[in-house]
Formats: structure tokens, C-alpha cells, sequence
């Protein structure tokens, strides 16, 4: 792959804004369409427009690969441990009413955090799945 | 009125794209008539006022899946064998004609007693969607009530959708993620420098 000047100069100037509009729609999610799921997919998508522009080993020094898998299980704990929390605090599995000083608060905080667990997860999968892919066709 | 010529707009592209991936053989082509199929579909849910799908199938089929497959695609070879030059047409094909367009008739069929779209009286709108509606904004204070359901109301469920995301990166991980690490001992001599990666 030859080094590509146009290439290389538009891709730095996209990916600070496709993270930006990733991190709106991952806090955003509440008020407008989006949410964990989509601000993940974005999210991920800068890493692996950078993968694709500066090459896979240039994006596997940003994120190495073992922080991925990390990151993957860390999401579901985090969902997962809202559940747990709430039930401690003495409600039902995944009742985000007591979480706060009173219901709306909880709740909102508990999709807050639910959404974060969802948007690490699927940010770091589509990158193992990007880097797992692309990665075979290396040797 | 004007949606109604945006969603026949869209149905006709959708339809010709499928039949353009059909008769295509050039893997590559494909690939991306699959981009924009995606995109096509995307448009009809900002039709359908359904933007949280919309993003989604614009983000991950229109985006990521098109990226996996291009990945997938540097490792095979381009173009596909057309499906007639492997084996002579010795069958014929008025059974399966037959089958479909009976098959495609029984579900126009069906489709009769389908409830009108958004029809407030529609099964699925009156079992828990109206109490979404009226109680959402109230008792969780988020203004989106599709991020209430589906964060708090079925909160279960996304769980349940997380875990099946993780599974998935485990599941590919363990088929083809191992490989790297004992592959790169055995090509210390660096054939051709930084260059040939993975440009699809």
C-alpha cells in the first residue's frame, strides 16, 4: 500500500468527528435517536477507518488487542453489575428505581450506565471482529 | 402523499439492487450492492419515523458489515463461478417457478390481514405499547421511550442482546483469532515490508 497523502489527510481530519458524533449519540441516546448499541458501532468505525487508511498495525498500537478483549467482558460486567447494585439496594434484577434519591434519577442513571456497558461492548466486538478478520490475510 | 412516492422509490431501488446482486459475479460488486441495500433499507425506517433502527442498519449493515465482508473478501479469490458455467441447465425450471410464485402468492395473501401501517387498534400496539406511551416520559424522565424500553422496561432483554454480542467475538476469536500469534514467529524474514496489509 503506498502512502496515500489525500487519503492520510482527510481520514485524520473524519476520525476525530466520528468519535465526537460516536460519544453525542452514545450520551444523547436519552433524548434523541441512538443509543449504546449505534454510538459502539460508530465508535468502532473510526478505529477501523484508521486500520484501514495507516495500515492494521498502526491501529493495533492505539487499542491492542488483549485491552479489546478486556473491554468486551467489561461491558457486560457493568451492565450485569447495575443489575447486581439494584439488587442489593434492595429491588428487582435490573431495577434502576433505587439507584437514585428518587425513581427518575435512579432510572436515569441506570440506563446511563446500561447504555455504557452496551456502547464498550459492542465498540470493542466489532473491533475484535474487524481485527480478527482483516488480520488472516497479514501472512 | 410525498412519503408514499419516497417509500415506492425506495422499494423499486431495493429491487432492483437484489436483482443486480443476483445476476452480479464480481464478489466485490456485491459486496457493496450489499452496502447500499443496507442504506436503501435505512431510508425506508426514517420513512417508517423509526430513526433508532434506521441508525442501526445505516451503522452496522450499511458500515460494519460492509467493511467485515470487503476483510473477508481480501482472503478468497474475486469473482465468483457463474452459476451456469459449472453444470448445463438439465433441469427445468417451471417446478421451482411454480413453488415460488405459489408460495410468493399465499404471503401477498397473507398479507390482507396484516392491521393497516400504525393502526392504533393493531394487536401489537394495544398490549403493553399503549402503557409505554402514556407512563415512559413519567417514570423514567427520558424523553426517548424507545431508549426506556429497551434499557429499562427490557432491560433483561439487552442484557440478554449484550451477552449475545460477546458470545460472538469469543466464538470468532476462538475459530480465527489464535492464529496471528503463532503465525507471526514463523514470518520473521518480512516479505514485503509495512506494504501489502489488508487493502480491500
Amino acid at each position: 500500500m503506498k502512502p496515500n497523502l489525500i487519503l492520510h489527510v482527510i481520514a485524520k481530519f473524519v476520525i476525530p468527528l466520528i468519535i465526537l458524533f460516536a460519544l453525542y449519540v452514545q450520551f444523547h441516546g436519552d433524548f434523541g435517536p441512538g443509543g449504546g448499541f449505534q454510538a459502539g458501532v460508530i465508535f468502532s468505525s473510526a478505529f477501523i477507518l484508521y486500520g484501514l487508511v495507516f495500515g492494521l498495525d498502526a491501529a493495533e498500537k492505539i487499542i491492542p488487542s488483549n485491552w479489546l478483549q478486556k473491554l468486551a467482558a467489561l461491558g457486560v460486567v457493568i451492565y450485569a453489575g447495575v443489575g447486581m447494585v439494584s439488587l442489593m439496594l434492595g429491588g428487582n434484577y435490573l431495577d434502576y428505581s433505587l439507584l437514585g434519591s428518587n425513581q427518575i434519577a435512579g432510572q436515569h442513571l441506570g440506563i446511563l450506565l446500561v447504555e455504557l456497558g452496551v456502547g464498550i461492548t459492542v465498540a470493542a466486538v466489532m473491533l475484535i471482529l474487524f481485527f480478527a478478520f482483516a488480520g488472516r490475510g497479514r501472512e | 402523499m410525498i412519503d408514499i412516492v419516497i417509500n415506492i422509490t425506495h422499494l423499486a431501488f431495493l429491487a432492483i439492487t437484489s436483482i443486480a446482486i443476483l445476476r452480479m459475479t464480481n464478489l466485490f460488486a456485491i459486496v457493496m450492492l450489499y452496502g447500499i441495500f443496507s442504506l436503501l433499507s435505512a431510508g425506508l425506517f426514517v420513512v417508517m419515523d423509526a430513526p433508532d433502527v434506521a441508525f442501526t442498519e445505516a451503522a452496522v449493515g450499511a458500515g460494519i458489515s460492509t467493511v467485515l465482508m470487503l476483510a473477508t473478501l481480501a482472503l478468497v479469490k474475486r469473482p465468483e463461478k457463474p452459476y451456469y458455467a459449472e453444470a448445463p441447465r438439465v433441469h427445468r425450471p417451471w417446478l421451482p417457478l411454480a413453488v415460488v410464485l405459489v408460495t410468493g402468492s399465499a404471503l401477498v395473501y397473507g398479507t390482507w390481514d396484516i392491521p393497516g401501517f400504525g393502526a392504533s387498534d393493531s394487536p401489537a400496539q394495544t398490549h403493553v405499547a399503549s402503557y409505554y406511551i402514556d407512563n415512559a416520559v413519567k417514570e423514567t424522565g427520558v424523553p426517548n421511550i424507545v431508549t426506556a424500553v429497551l434499557a429499562s422496561y427490557r432491560g433483561f432483554d439487552t442484557l440478554g442482546e449484550v451477552v449475545v454480542v460477546y458470545t460472538a467475538a469469543v466464538a470468532v476469536l476462538l475459530l480465527i483469532g489464535g492464529r496471528r500469534s503463532r503465525a507471526v514467529p514463523k514470518t520473521k524474514p518480512k516479505p514485503k515490508g509495512k506494504g501489502d496489509q489488508d487493502e480491500t
